[in-house]
């Protein structure tokens, strides 16, 4: 048995540390740990619940809009604010132009380097790599002369001796299977991308200010004022201008990354056999598609166990619990037992090595990530979640593209199970999402020609407005998954405040009953060429795009004395 | 190795640029840094003769913010060429090498480069439980804070959390998290972009800045450069004019929002916040939070989690506001004391944070300026 740590697991958010042990060429064991916590709930009490979200934002950077999301629909929740049908339409744009964004970068800029062989590409022919392109997209860079010209710029580069991020990875590792030519269009494609998603998320300076940390958001609306007759206000000149963005952000998923995604995928299918995890998948619904209180959601909630797509169970609030019984935490009525966010209890209690370490004590606590649990059962949440979903709720077109891209890969839907198949459903949720941009944005614009110019509910601006006590939920589906906060204010203040965050369902560690969390699960069986080269472990972990500053958090601020906090 | 001006203009030329848009990119820079247009040529030769520098990027308690920003660089494919510039011999977000590889990289750049590298520091560092708040490879952020930072020509603190400490450490701070200056006592040529996250037009200029003039900025007390944080958002406010004029946002959406008037009443920092957001935006000058109709928060100041919140309660003790001779007022309410400015949010617990266990700190407790010092010729 050998021991294979990856500890800094590179290409995520986040500090992530994967422990595993490996045996006959496979992982026989995985241990998930997030080795980084900050206390962000802490901070939170006492505070205007109507500034909660610029300190939730910050959990994450990555997903910048996610937990200001999150956040305002918890907080409007408990006051009852009522955002206004532009408010919605502006939270939607938002939510979409991030979840595109983010999927196109973790493809190309955090995903990628784990299929494809940037030394490779400097033996293209790039004649031979101008075919491939021009076979399978009409993408216009495409010209024998463009993939010769990254081609001698990634040679000059490699030619200068400074690697920098490239350097000392594993270039020339068996397990890349791309010919020459594939490896030299995704490096060309990578680099696209970079400039791409600079452009495309001008739609969120536009709607928010700036990204990261779009600036825009506000307890009952949005403070993004629209009018087509002003200057500084939201006008057909910003919707001719993310119309724009839009058309080119379409563009380049559908030219250039399905392409990619399918000629990739294509070269590893066997990858639709590993990294399957626990196989039940936890999806809140997301995109209201009206106003008022429980809308149509664009992409459908629900639950699926055990694989088994011909029934979706309608999602639970209630079902939803924490365990701490391996993370570095404490429960007063003992560690076996998992808590609704409601009922919540936290202590921050290390009891983990003291660092420099070179293991970490997998049979006690392990990680600041606590083990959410969905009715006792640890649950897979994301693209994959969200895709299976849809496509088992009869979604129409996540129906048709997951058919498509089934079809093209010659996979039954059994091949969705896998890291591959969360690779492939982040692809199909992009492509259904950039297109369905446009209706919002037409929302918008109709909404500005009929004079509908209200952008927030003012009247439960003022705290002397909200009930002297109340509580609420804020459900959301960030680019990795299901997020929910739950807030409860008292005399205008927060009194407590938690979040239950995807990559804390994913990440999670083993719960009371010993069962893993998906990263544990999926990583069991991996095959392993080469123990000091764990290139095949990072495919699988990097499948799920973790997001490990947002998975830590302190549950409970509420039974917990300041004065007990611990500072050196 | 080609020599540096062959290789520099046939990058540029890969890349599309020709020398006639570099120049202008330069000259972007030149204004970014204040200086006069004509500076722009010896920014250019600068670039170009340049070896690449080492850099290695550190995270530690952060949110990644700071990084989506770099990856935001203005200008695209020169902004890359300026990137190319240096070899980010490590950056866990970005690097293709993961685990044992990646912390040889490290290893690797501290020490063949010593005393040459740049190091810049993204995300606070904890103090609390031995370190073991942040942990990276098993070892704490604090150490490798002190070995990478304590050998670096310079250190680049990204973001109010390297700053200041930024959000881990707004009250009651759980984790003893500091900023470098104070977790690196001692830190040679350390230069802080705050701002949450910092915008990277401000570290693209630093850089530029740097290979140009061979020399770090001058900075205010807080060690941030001059041509970034000289002056305060209100003096270079597109709204300013409102303010004079006495005309307020009143509520979210009403005629005053829609038109631009001031966002003072709705609890806007401005007039304490010194960044040059007015004037570079974001996002390649797409837009700015003001400029969307959002107070600032004052993202780039110390302790703003607990300075500047409530976020929505516009600014106290400024009487009659809309004169602009009251504009010394405000920058006298920036030097209040942090007990005072805690009192007056009536965050209770706030004050626990300074009386026991904090660690030290060696920030003051305000900017020794005022709003439109800094700069010569003072505000308009």
């Amino acid at each position: 048995m050998t021991l294979v740590v990856v500890d800094p697991v590179t290409r995520i958010e986040g500090h992530l540390r994967i422990e595993t042990e490996v045996d006959g060429g496979k992982v026989q064991d995985a241990w998930s740990s997030a080795t980084m916590f900050r206390g962000v709930e802490l901070i939170l009490k006492g505070r205007d619940p109507r500034d909660a979200w610029a300190f939730t934002q910050r959990i994450c950077g990555v997903c910048t809009t996610v937990h200001a999301i999150a956040s305002i629909r918890a907080v409007e929740n408990a006051i009852g604010a009522t955002p206004p049908p532009n408010a919605r339409l502006l939270r939607n744009l938002i939510i979409s132009a991030q979840c595109v964004q983010d999927h196109v970068v973790h493809f190309y800029h955090l995903h990628a380097l784990d299929w494809v062989d940037i030394v490779s590409a400097l033996s293209a022919d790039p004649a031979k790599t101008s075919a491939l392109a021009q076979s399978i997209s009409d993408w216009p860079l495409s010209s024998t002369t463009y993939f010769a010209g990254i081609q001698q710029r990634v040679k000059a580069f490699v030619e200068r001796g400074q690697l920098g991020p490239f350097a000392n990875a594993y270039w020339g590792h068996p397990a890349y299977r791309l010919p020459a030519e594939a490896n030299l269009m995704a490096v060309a494609h990578y680099l696209e991308a970079l400039d791409w998603q600079r452009e495309f998320i001008k739609i969120h300076a536009i709607l928010g200010g700036k990204n990261p940390h779009l600036q825009s958001f506000l307890v009952g609306g949005m403070a993004t004022p629209i009018d087509p007759d002003r200057q500084a206000s939201l006008n057909a000149g910003s919707i001719a201008q993310m119309q724009e963005l839009i058309k080119k952000g379409r563009d380049f998923v559908t030219k250039v990354y399905i392409p990619d995604l399918l000629a990739i995928a294509s070269f590893y299918k066997d990858w639709a056999g590993y990294g399957a995890g626990v196989g039940n998948y936890l999806v809140y619904g997301e995109y209201p598609e009206a106003d008022g209180p429980n809308p149509a959601l664009f992409l459908p909630p629900g639950v699926i166990h055990k694989r088994d797509l011909s029934k979706v169970e309608p999602f639970d609030p209630s079902k939803i619990t924490e365990q701490v019984k391996h993370s570095w935490y404490e429960y007063e009525g003992g560690d076996d037992k998992g808590l609704h966010p409601f009922q919540g209890e936290t202590k921050p209690k290390y009891t983990g090595p003291k660092p420099p370490y070179e293991r970490l004590e997998t049979g006690a606590k392990y990680s600041w990530l606590k083990s959410p649990r969905y009715d006792g059962e640890p649950m897979e949440v994301g693209p994959l979640a969200r895709m299976l979903v849809a496509y088992a709720s009869g979604q129409p077109r996540v129906k048709e593209l997951v058919g498509v891209v089934l079809g093209k890969l010659g996979v039954g839907p059994e091949a969705l199970f896998s890291t591959l198949g969360r690779v492939a459903a982040r692809g199909i949720e992009t492509q259904v999402l950039v297109e369905k941009m446009d209706d919002w944005l037409n929302g918008l614009a109709a909404n500005m020609a009929k004079r509908e110019l209200r952008i927030a509910d003012n009247s439960k601006w003022e705290p002397s407005t909200w009930p002297r006590e109340c509580s609420g939920a804020g459900f959301h589906e960030a680019p990795r998954g299901a997020l929910g906060h739950w807030v409860h204010i008292r005399d205008g203040q927060i009194a407590n405040y938690q979040c239950v965050v995807p990559s804390t369902w994913n990440a999670g560690p083993r719960d009371a009953s010993g069962k893993r969390g998906p990263y544990e699960e999926a990583l069991l069986g991996t095959p392993i060429h080469d123990p000091t080269q764990p290139l095949e472990i990072l495919r699988t972990v990097h499948s799920f795009d973790p997001c490990i500053a947002c998975g830590v958090h302190v549950v409970d601020a509420q039974k917990r004395e300041l004065a007990q906090v611990r500072v050196l | 190795m080609t020599a540096p001006s062959n290789w520099f203009l046939e990058e540029l030329e890969r890349r599309g640029v020709s020398r006639r848009e570099f120049m202008g990119f330069c000259g972007v820079m030149a204004s970014a840094l204040a200086l006069p247009k004509s500076v722009g040529a010896s920014i250019a030769a600068a670039i170009q003769k340049t070896e690449k520098p080492v850099l290695v990027w550190l995270e530690f308690q952060d949110c990644c913010g700071n990084t989506e920003s770099f990856l935001r660089a203005s200008r695209p494919t020169v902004a890359e060429i300026v990137l190319d510039t240096l070899s980010v011999d490590y950056h866990e977000t970005i690097m293709a090498a993961a685990g044992a590889q990646a912390r040889a990289n490290l290893e690797k750049a501290v020490k063949d480069h010593k005393g040459k590298y740049i190091a810049v520091v993204e995300g606070s560092i904890p103090t609390g439980e031995g370190g073991a708040y942040c942990t990276i490879g098993g070892r704490s952020a604090i150490s490798i804070a002190r070995d990478v930072c304590g050998d670096a020509m310079a250190t680049i603190a990204m973001g109010t959390c390297a700053t200041f400490g930024g959000l881990p450490a707004a009250a009651p701070n759980p984790t003893g998290a500091l900023g470098v200056a104070d977790a690196v006592p001692g830190v040679r040529n350390l230069i802080n972009l705050s701002a949450c996250p910092a915008n990277v037009e401000n570290l693209t200029a630093l850089v530029v800045y740097y290979l140009t003039f061979k020399n770090l900025p001058p900075t205010d007390a807080y060690r941030r450069p001059l041509f970034a944080y000289g002056k305060a958002i209100h003096d270079n406010c597109e709204r300013r004019a409102h303010y004079d004029a006495g005309q307020y946002v009143e509520a979210w959406g009403d005629d005053g929002h829609r038109t631009g008037y001031c966002l003072y009443k709705m609890g806007c920092k401005g007039p304490v916040t010194f960044q040059n957001c007015p004037n570079v935006r974001w996002n390649e000058g797409t837009n700015w939070p003001i400029g969307c109709g959002h107070p600032c928060i004052g993202c780039a100041e110390p302790d703003f989690w607990d300075k500047m919140t409530p976020f929505y309660r516009h600014l106290s003790g400024i009487p009659g506001f809309g004169v602009q001779s009251n504009i010394d007022k405000i920058g006298a309410w920036a030097t209040v004391g942090v007990g005072a400015a805690f009192a007056a949010h009536g965050v209770v617990s706030l004050a626990k944070r300074w009386k026991a266990g904090q660690p030290p700190r060696h920030l003051p407790d305000a900017p020794d300026k005022k709003p439109g010092e800094g700069e010569k010729g003072g505000r308009s």
